[in-house]
């Protein structure tokens, strides 16, 4: 099949704006499941509340639109309850990192044997812009109007952290990189979270200087640094920008995984 | 052949849950409800069921409507704080008409309030507590027994009108230990799979749609959303609003001679108790120790949808009066239904009226 075959063409076209990388990274997700060759009468995408949580509605498969932050413990539910079950998690920046952190950690933590995509555009675009846990220090929202107070969440560190057996981190840019990403969450048994830095031109982009979308596109491109060359850069002391997006794989290991089809 | 049993209450319920068939519960420690989750903790595993202890009760009950959309029966335990927290799940359970038992084993809020003790007070919380309209059904059950029975008959109902069913238990029952007969086979209600052809929240007459299990190739969408009958959002469209928002509370509520489960003492009595959960062994005691005086008792099983008619069954009732663990939040649902006086009888702390407390309540009203 072609992944057009899994969308819900009824339901088309989608409500995100002009610009926005949600589309762009919905396609990576459904390339990669039709590449792995996953079963859409087997397939359940899982989403909370917000512009990713839309996701799952466009997609022709099971789907579950649940409550905000609640994503990973309704789709824990799912899992566990019927691990041949292929269960995919799309959520964003504030939907997992401000009300779902709680179970971000958890999810991670128990390994349930997930594929997480974050869609993380800095900022709540469903609301119209407000500052959420990833909104760069200094930035500017509608609830941060003198700039962003407060220090900003590293959603790959703390994945690492509790546990996830695969963790990667791309922009909307490396569609190629982001698709292969998925896959081998698709392929890793336990928790595979994979963080995309999406733009959002309408809401966080035309506040900080990032209105175009080729601003946007430009900004992911010139800013990202692969984590071979991070790590290589702090080993010899060198300087790294303060607004490097460090992207590629930062863990793949076996930790004791739950929810894994026998 | 029925085994007798010595029983703690909250065992009991989680066995009824595993008679009934369910197969999964997701749940979090607390106080007074703790045992239900350990009964399924160490049953769970050993018949092919799967237990879960999860991070909060938020993330327990959104557990327990995944698992049931798998197909599988499932079930949490809680109580007064716990229960707060599930309050905007219980909604999507609702919404989305998600088969599901929540048992709330009530102790004294609000807040901590009286982790140990026994109360009645969310029984406003478990009908209304979940923002806008909406229609649920919960059980109360007096005795162990009633623990294990009407953990059955909760599963049968979430079941049959696909909505959440709650067991309002209290302190009281689910700590009490006592005799239990275990029947060797119970009455089990699955529920219906969608039908071919039919969209996937269309519903036939009795307002209840067909169950289109995950993984069986229906594509269904699932969203709290305002869905049309594709399950659709449509939460712009006022008239697929009010259809719906219509649909799940009459499922329910025209039902409710259906679902209604009580019991009648003395149908031609003039004062009648109307009781449910512990503080009905105390009205039980009353009437027996006075015969021939013309009291009465209405003992509800289930609770909401609140059986109006039941009411009638006293053509002769003067008086009705409401003994509850609680500053009157059923008495004021039996207010709304007859044309005499109804007497609250609240009893807060977490212990049972006594059976003389409420002889003096009969003797004022009478006087009165």
């Amino acid at each position: 099949m072609s992944f057009d075959d899994w969308l819900r063409t009824d339901r088309l076209p989608h409500i995100w704006c002009s610009g926005c990388s949600n589309g762009t990274i919905l396609n990576c997700t459904l390339a990669a499941v039709d590449a792995e060759g996953w079963d859409p009468d087997r397939t359940v995408f899982v989403s909370g509340i917000g512009c990713s949580s839309r996701a799952p509605g466009y997609i022709a498969t099971d789907s579950l639109h649940t409550t905000h932050g609640r994503a990973l413990a309704f789709a824990t539910g799912v899992k566990l309850a019927d691990p041949s079950l292929n269960v995919v998690v799309f959520t964003g920046d504030g939907d997992l990192a401000a009300i779902g952190g709680n179970h971000f950690i958890h999810a991670c933590r128990r390994n349930i044997d997930l594929t997480v995509v974050c869609m993380n555009n800095l900022i709540y675009g469903m609301t119209g812009g407000q500052g959420s846990p990833t909104t760069p220090l200094g930035a500017l929202s509608t609830t941060s109007p003198y700039g962003s107070s407060e220090p900003a969440f590293d959603l790959v560190a703390l994945a690492v952290a509790a546990g996830a057996n695969h963790v990667a981190r791309w922009t909307a840019y490396h569609v190629r990189e982001v698709q292969k990403a998925i896959q081998t969450g698709l392929r890793t048994p336990g928790l595979s979270f994979i963080e995309v830095r999406a733009g959002c031109p309408t809401n966080y982009g035309r506040k900080n200087r990032l209105r175009e979308v080729t601003d946007m596109a430009e900004h992911f491109r010139t800013r990202s640094m692969v984590k071979a060359k991070f790590d290589r850069l702090v080993a010899e002391g060198r300087p790294i920008p303060p607004d490097t997006i460090v992207v590629g794989e930062f863990v793949r290991r076996a930790l004791p995984a739950m929810g894994v089809a026998p | 052949m029925t085994k007798l049993e010595f029983m703690q209450g909250n065992t009991a319920s989680a066995e009824g849950a595993i008679a009934a068939g369910c197969r999964f519960f997701g749940g979090y420690p607390i106080t007074p409800s703790t045992e239900v989750a350990e009964a399924m903790a160490r049953r769970m595993p050993k018949i092919g069921g799967v237990f879960v202890q999860m991070e909060d009760e938020i993330a327990s009950i959104a557990a327990v409507i995944g698992a049931s959309w798998t197909g599988k029966k499932a079930m949490t335990a809680t109580s007064g704080p716990g229960f707060s927290l599930m309050m905007e799940n219980i909604g999507f359970a609702v919404m989305t008409e998600t088969p599901l038992v929540i048992v709330n084993v009530q102790r004294g809020g609000p807040s901590t309030g009286q982790p140990t003790m026994s109360a009645q007070g969310d029984m406003l919380q478990c009908r209304f507590g979940s923002h806008g309209d909406m229609a649920i059904i919960a059980l109360s059950p007096d005795s162990v027994q009633e623990m294990y029975d009407l953990t059955v008959k909760a599963f049968n109902l979430a079941e049959r009108f696909r909505c959440p069913a709650f067991l309002m238990a209290d302190e009281i029952i689910g700590h009490m230990r006592e005799r239990i007969e275990l029947p060797d086979h119970v009455e089990i209600v699955d529920r219906r799979p969608l039908e071919p052809g039919r969209l996937p929240f269309e519903a036939g007459a009795d307002g209840v749609p067909g169950f289109p299990t995950f993984g069986t190739g229906h594509r269904v969408h699932v969203t709290g959303l305002t869905h049309d009958e594709r399950g659709y959002p449509a939460a712009t469209d006022p008239a697929a609003h009010e259809r719906l928002v219509r649909r799940l509370v009459d499922k329910v509520e025209n039902a409710r001679h259906e679902i209604a489960d009580y019991r009648v003492t003395n149908p031609e009595a003039e004062v009648v108790f109307v009781c449910y959960g512990s503080p009905a062994r105390a009205v039980q005691q009353v009437v027996s120790d006075h015969p021939g005086e013309g009291l009465g008792i209405l003992r509800l099983r289930v609770v909401w949808p609140f059986p109006e008619h039941a009411l009638a069954e006293f053509p002769n009732a003067r008086l009705f009066i409401v003994p509850e663990q609680n500053l009157g939040q059923v008495a004021r649902e039996v207010e709304r239904h007859v044309r005499v006086p109804v007497i609250s009888v609240p009893r807060l702390g977490g212990e049972l009226h006594t059976p003389d407390e409420l002889v003096r309540a009969v003797e004022e009203a009478r006087s009165a």
